[in-house]
């Protein structure tokens, strides 16, 4: 009995699996346009399920999406071309990784510039600490110099 | 003195970063600005819903602000959506359609059934305008000015709400532009 729930269970996940891989298939012309394609819709948002890529997501719209992609890369577009017309109807939200620009400089090196200022800051504060402990400008009076002395002397006998 | 105030730096940069996170709680990430704001309609040659005859182009939607709604018999939130439409047109505003991937014979037995506020209606079986405009989820509304150009755009139902505090005021705006 059990080793037949197991048997169907297992037929069960085996079935899951062709389920899902048969959820769409384009014809590419070569290996190299199949990767690209999949690069593609790696690197660009679905607009409606917006924490998924294009390649990731169950939606109506990127099924619609990853279908234009194929076309516009069967008409012998490049892949800066496929990306400014989906920028130019879906703005830059699709684009997951955002170009560099003016406006975008702080996204893109504010991090680094953020490491930067607190490596600076670490490094002042270590130098004025060390400059603070090591009082080589402390001199002592006449009778201090001389406690000092006696100090020692006691110390030593 | 000096010291004092470089030790309110911490509570300065958490004032303002807590100022900026609450701030995005309230914003709603599903609301994508349109990226054909103050760009003219794309495009388009095709049939009307109710007449497979009649090519409808961009130049139909021309003349007068107008709203355009994209819109499918599939579309849950449509349904709740159309009284509101049928509302705004018994006001006089004028409202164009976009049949967004539907089936026609479904679509014309909708209009019958619910009552048709659209002057015209665009059969966009495939989704090509759709795809232009970037639509992404329907409903979708945009605004536009008498001369095509779309000047506003709102994802989901339209509501009353909606209507009054995001349309209407840049919908009036509109009508005593010159």
């Amino acid at each position: 009995m059990i080793r037949y729930i197991a048997a169907s269970l297992l037929l069960l996940l085996v079935w899951i699996g062709v389920a899902q891989a048969a959820i769409e298939t384009f014809n590419y012309a070569n290996d190299a346009e199949r990767e690209r394609f999949q690069a593609l819709t790696r690197e660009l948002r679905c607009p409606k399920c917006q924490n998924q890529d294009l390649a990731d997501s169950n939606a109506p719209i990127a099924a619609d999406l990853r279908r234009e992609i194929h076309r516009l890369m069967e008409e012998g577009n490049s892949n800066e071309q496929i990306i400014d017309y989906l920028v130019a109807r879906y703005g830059e939200f699709v684009m997951y990784r955002p170009p560099v620009e003016k406006r975008t400089w702080l996204l893109w090196y504010g991090p680094a510039a953020f490491l930067l200022i607190g490596f600076c800051i670490i490094l002042i504060v270590v130098r004025r600490r060390r400059h603070e402990a090591l009082p080589s400008h402390v001199q002592l009076s006449a009778d201090e110099q001389a406690r000092l002395a006696s100090l020692l002397e006691k110390k030593n006998s | 003195m000096k010291r004092r105030l470089i030790l309110l730096i911490p509570l300065v940069l958490f004032l303002g970063m807590a100022v900026f996170l609450f701030k995005g709680l309230y914003l709603n990430p599903s609301e994508l600005p349109s990226a054909l704001i103050d760009k003219p309609l794309p495009a388009f040659a095709l049939p009307a819903v109710n007449d497979p005859g009649r090519i409808l182009t961009q130049a139909d939607f021309k003349g007068k602000p107008a709203l355009v709604n994209v819109w499918g018999t599939w579309c849950v939130a449509c349904r709740e959506e159309h009284p509101v439409l049928n509302a705004l047109k018994e006001q006089g505003i004028t409202i164009y359609g976009i049949n967004y991937k539907d089936d026609n014979a479904s679509a014309l037995k909708w209009l019958q059934e619910f009552h048709n506020p659209y002057q015209l209606d665009v059969r966009d079986d495939k989704g090509s305008l759709g795809l232009d405009l970037g639509v992404y989820g329907a409903p979708e509304t945009y605004l536009i000015d008498s001369k095509g150009v779309i000047r506003y755009k709102h994802v989901g139902i339209v509501s009353q709400q909606v209507w009054r505090d995001e349309l209407a005021p840049r919908y009036q705006q509109l009508m005593e532009a010159p």
